[in-house]
């Protein structure tokens, strides 16, 4: 059972904030300058290189969500330290100076003017300083108040409605007393169950502010939609595990967030939360997408509960599955790290179920690496909001 | 031995959680929010996942699970028979 003298060993940042990992990550600005970032971490072992196919010709709000899940990723406290590499000075320059506000190492380098050769030589030098420094980081005794847990559901099917997420829901209803950061979201996969999240806001302002970006996201699908949806939300894997509409599926996902824990605030996406509580981010339902949020947000660890079978992971958040479906769990056990079916076959109850999950947490934050992890997943996926100029 | 699960006793439906279902197989469900079980026959070969009507509904009834509203029929459906998208579909969009 956690309580408020639980504790975990993290890695303390420089602007006091904890992370559960020390990647030391080449993070580049944009798709030009992949090539550069994998050459980095291919010649620094022990670095990552995390690639993406954006960053160029955005602008308004789409080119400020591209800034901010970029500074936002840099920034995280799993990340000890930050290479960026860009096509240009001026963006990448940005991005260096919006990760260095959190007082980490971060040091960019430009293509243009130098070549992929001398960049990948300038920027290896640096990176491999940055890894040796990182690796004499030790980790301390960190209060559990001090984590921030993200969750959001993948390939459901009925049995997470009834298992897998109503664990993540005992889990938050537990650690939300604690003084721990906590976020959902998945806007449009709420469609049907809105009332019962709205009913759950901490006051009217906050109602309100839910109220706007719901709405805001059923115009989005009313404008472009030309079916009813089926096989994109609920998907093909959904309906496949038996989930029939998108109400059903909202339903069970609203599982997550327990029965007692209040919703604090609103962020946008990738917006990093000002204070503890339970947060709802206004973002995607696709998995590597609202993930990728979470953790540009600063987020640490994160809950994924799945019924099919999602096998995602994040480059810097380890992302800990759980399962209820029987047949998946025995069909695909390397990608379960949390088992929950008993719960189906009530060998367990829900609160046993839920101490099983933050069991998991607890080694997870203490290092143990989860199934994503050793696996290699590192699915890292900017949200777009709209075409490019 | 339990077959298949209901979240409310209110619900329309409850989802099967073993494999192998098959049509005149009595099975033994457990509503757990009111903690009871109740038993039903398949009337249908019913995958794990999938849901059975647990209460006769006819063409155009509002389906109900978790004691809320998740669309509408477009065809009666009977008890123990399979229940899905060949015969329910989304009121909202």
């Amino acid at each position: 059972m956690i309580s408020s003298a639980t504790t975990f060993l993290g890695f303390r940042r420089e602007n006091g904030r904890v992370g559960v990992r020390n990647h030391v990550i080449i993070l580049p600005v944009d798709d030009l300058s992949n090539a550069a970032c994998e050459a980095v971490a291919n010649n620094i072992k022990g670095t990552m290189a995390i690639p993406h196919p954006y960053g160029r010709l955005q602008f308004g709000a789409d080119l400020d969500l591209h800034f901010r899940t970029l500074i936002g990723t840099g920034s995280n406290p799993n990340v000890a330290a930050v290479i960026v590499i860009g096509i240009e000075p001026g963006w990448t320059g940005k991005i260096v100076e919006g990760i260095r506000k959190t007082g980490k190492p971060c040091e960019g380098f430009a293509i243009e003017r130098n070549g992929d050769l001398k960049t990948i030589m300038n920027a290896s030098h640096r990176a491999k300083e940055f890894l040796q420094a990182a690796s004499e980081k030790q980790r301390e005794v960190c209060n559990i108040s001090e984590l921030w847990v993200s969750t959001k559901c993948g390939e459901s099917d009925t049995t997470s409605g009834c298992g897998a997420n109503p664990t993540v829901g005992d889990a938050f209803d537990k650690l939300y007393p604690l003084g721990t950061t906590l976020v959902f979201g998945e806007t449009t996969e709420l469609t049907g169950g809105e009332h019962l999240v709205a009913a759950r806001c901490r006051d009217d302002e906050v109602r309100k502010k839910f109220q706007f970006v719901f709405d805001r996201y059923q115009k989005v699908i009313d404008d472009h939609k030309t079916s009813d949806l089926s096989e994109s939300q609920p998907t093909k894997g959904n309906i496949e595990g038996g989930l029939t509409t998108i109400e059903e599926k909202a339903l069970g996902n609203i599982q997550k967030i327990g029965k007692k824990c209040i919703v604090d605030g609103v962020l946008d996406k990738a917006e990093a939360p000002t204070h503890a509580g339970l947060w709802f981010m206004d973002s995607s339902s696709a998995a590597a997408e609202m993930v990728t949020l979470c953790a540009a947000a600063g987020y640490v660890v994160h809950f994924f509960p799945t019924g099919q079978g999602n096998v995602i992971g994040n480059p810097i958040l380890p992302v800990i599955k759980i399962c209820a479906n029987p047949r998946t769990v025995k069909e695909m056990p390397e990608h379960i790290d949390v088992d929950t079916s008993g719960l189906l076959r009530r060998e367990i109850n829900m609160s046993q179920a839920g101490d099983k999950l933050l069991d998991t947490m607890l080694k997870t934050a203490n290092g143990r690496l989860t199934s994503a992890e050793a696996l290699g997943h590192r699915e890292f996926v900017l949200t777009r909001l709209y075409e490019s100029a | 031995m339990i077959h298949f699960v209901v979240h409310d006793e209110g619900d329309s439906a409850g989802v099967v959680v073993v494999e192998g279902v098959k049509s005149g197989d009595k099975l033994i469900g457990w509503v757990m929010d009111q903690d009871k079980t109740l038993e039903f026959a398949a009337r249908q070969d019913i995958p794990i996942g999938h849901k059975l009507a647990i209460k006769p509904l006819g063409a155009g009834d509002t389906v109900i699970k978790y004691g809320v509203d998740i669309g509408k029929t477009i065809a009666p459906i009977g008890v123990g028979e399979h229940l899905h998208v060949h015969n329910v579909k989304t009121k909202r969009w």
